[in-house]
């Protein structure tokens, strides 16, 4: 990427390591792995990013648009992968569990709710 | 519930009196409408496929029954990688469906069911609105440090755009912004409308997101990656942070979603994009 300011040389050196097509493939991989568990080889996405990754390896020239595109689009879907995966964890880490039911409540003190056997007016 | 509350207030301003003011079944409606969508689905299928339908579009098979969308449409993608990775999307959901994770999917439902009946120039004037306020546009006077911080990260990406598309936009520390001359404003409602409707159904969500026209071009015309332009976005944030120091429950929390909405946007619009040899035309390289 052309220009490197150094608030993003800094964080681009976090990320020089993924900018080589082998280490983005495998980190898709990798997410891909964690996403199916050990039968990921046989998932579609699988199948078609190993077919992407192949068709564009074989370029004669040195400034390939196509290739490039593929290798941004990589990147980009590594990035969703990625993220997506980091934000559930901080999601089942961090966020609130909502409320409690009203019957759980009352079983936290060791109380039933009664139960109306005609049913409450206002529930259909 | 809310409805509720602002009657009260307006009328009585007394706990006490919420079963006079509101009556008792609306407020159970309430109640239960609010635990209805705080339900989860669970997952209710094994398997995941694709198969292609006669026009050439791809739809999304979870066991036997074809996906809709909420609308109640037929789910149906234009492309074969596009319906890989909602289908990537759909198997990634273990027990319970997590529908706040799944970007893609979402975006192609709002493509195909357009709830809110919008027209392509609607669309274009939101996201051409955004200019005005563009972050990379609007500077700050002090701290000094973020002031050279912005000069010396959103200054190159305005120099692109502007040799790119040939326009002009500055940038200002006043409070209102700065002054965006219609030429800009015009080409670059010109390349948007060279978009498909479901490509810009994308980008202006990623404008939405990004807060920035000029980064969204940038990320789609890849000369910014996600991260990156996620960065810029976030600038002031990241200064704070390395002021004050990070808290990972609200800020790596938003920096990741924010990471995986505009990673889904910008792949939603690549894929989507017919070609770029209509692009072409309006570059000036």
């Amino acid at each position: 990427m052309p220009g490197s300011t150094p608030l993003q040389s800094q964080h681009r050196s976090k990320m020089a390591a993924l900018s080589s097509p082998l280490r983005v493939c495998r980190g898709i991989l990798k997410e891909l792995r964690a996403i199916q568990g050990p039968s990921y080889k046989k998932s579609l996405a699988y199948n078609y990013i190993m077919d992407q990754f192949r068709k564009n390896k074989v370029t004669g020239e040195k400034y390939c648009r196509a290739k490039q595109e593929a290798h941004h689009a990589s990147h980009t879907y590594l990035c969703l992968l990625a993220s997506t995966r980091n934000h559930l964890v901080l999601h089942n880490l961090y966020h609130g569990k909502g409320e409690r039911s009203p019957e759980e409540v009352a079983g936290l003190v060791g109380l039933r709710l009664p139960t109306q056997p005609g049913g409450k007016g206002w529930e259909k | 519930m809310l409805r509720c509350i602002v009657r009260l207030q307006s009328q009585v301003g007394n706990a006490f009196s919420l079963s006079k003011v509101c009556p008792r079944n609306q407020y159970y409606e309430c109640v239960a409408r609010y635990s209805a969508a705080t339900a989860e689905r669970k997952r209710f299928y094994q398997d995941v496929s694709i198969s292609q339908s006669e026009g050439g579009l791809y739809e999304i098979n979870l066991d036997q029954r074809k996906l809709k969308t909420p609308g109640g449409k037929l789910f149906t993608v234009p492309n074969e990688a596009l319906a890989i990775a909602v289908a990537t999307e759909w198997d990634a959901q273990r027990d319970t469906l997590k529908f706040y994770t799944m970007h893609l999917t979402t975006l192609c439902n709002t493509a195909l069911d357009n709830p809110t009946q919008r027209s392509k120039e609607q669309m274009i004037t939101a996201a051409l609105k955004f200019l005005e306020t563009d972050t990379i546009c609007y500077r700050v006077d002090e701290p000094h440090g973020l002031v050279e911080l912005q000069r010396n990260e959103w200054d190159p990406v305005l120099q692109w755009i502007e040799k790119r598309y040939n326009v002009t936009i500055g940038s200002s520390a006043s409070i209102l912004g700065p002054e965006i001359p219609e030429a800009t404003k015009d080409t670059l409602r010109q390349h948007l409308k060279s978009h498909n409707f479901w490509s810009l159904t994308g980008l202006e969500y990623v404008i939405t997101q990004l807060k920035s026209i000029v980064l969204s071009l940038g990320m789609i015309d890849r000369h910014l990656s996600v991260e990156q332009a996620v960065l810029l976005s976030r600038l002031e944030e990241e200064y704070q942070i390395r002021r004050w120091g990070n808290v990972e429950w609200a800020h790596d929390y938003d920096m990741y979603e924010l990471r995986a909405r505009t990673a889904a946007g910008a792949l939603f619009v690549h894929l989507t994009s017919e070609s770029s040899t209509v692009k072409h035309k309006l570059l000036q390289d």
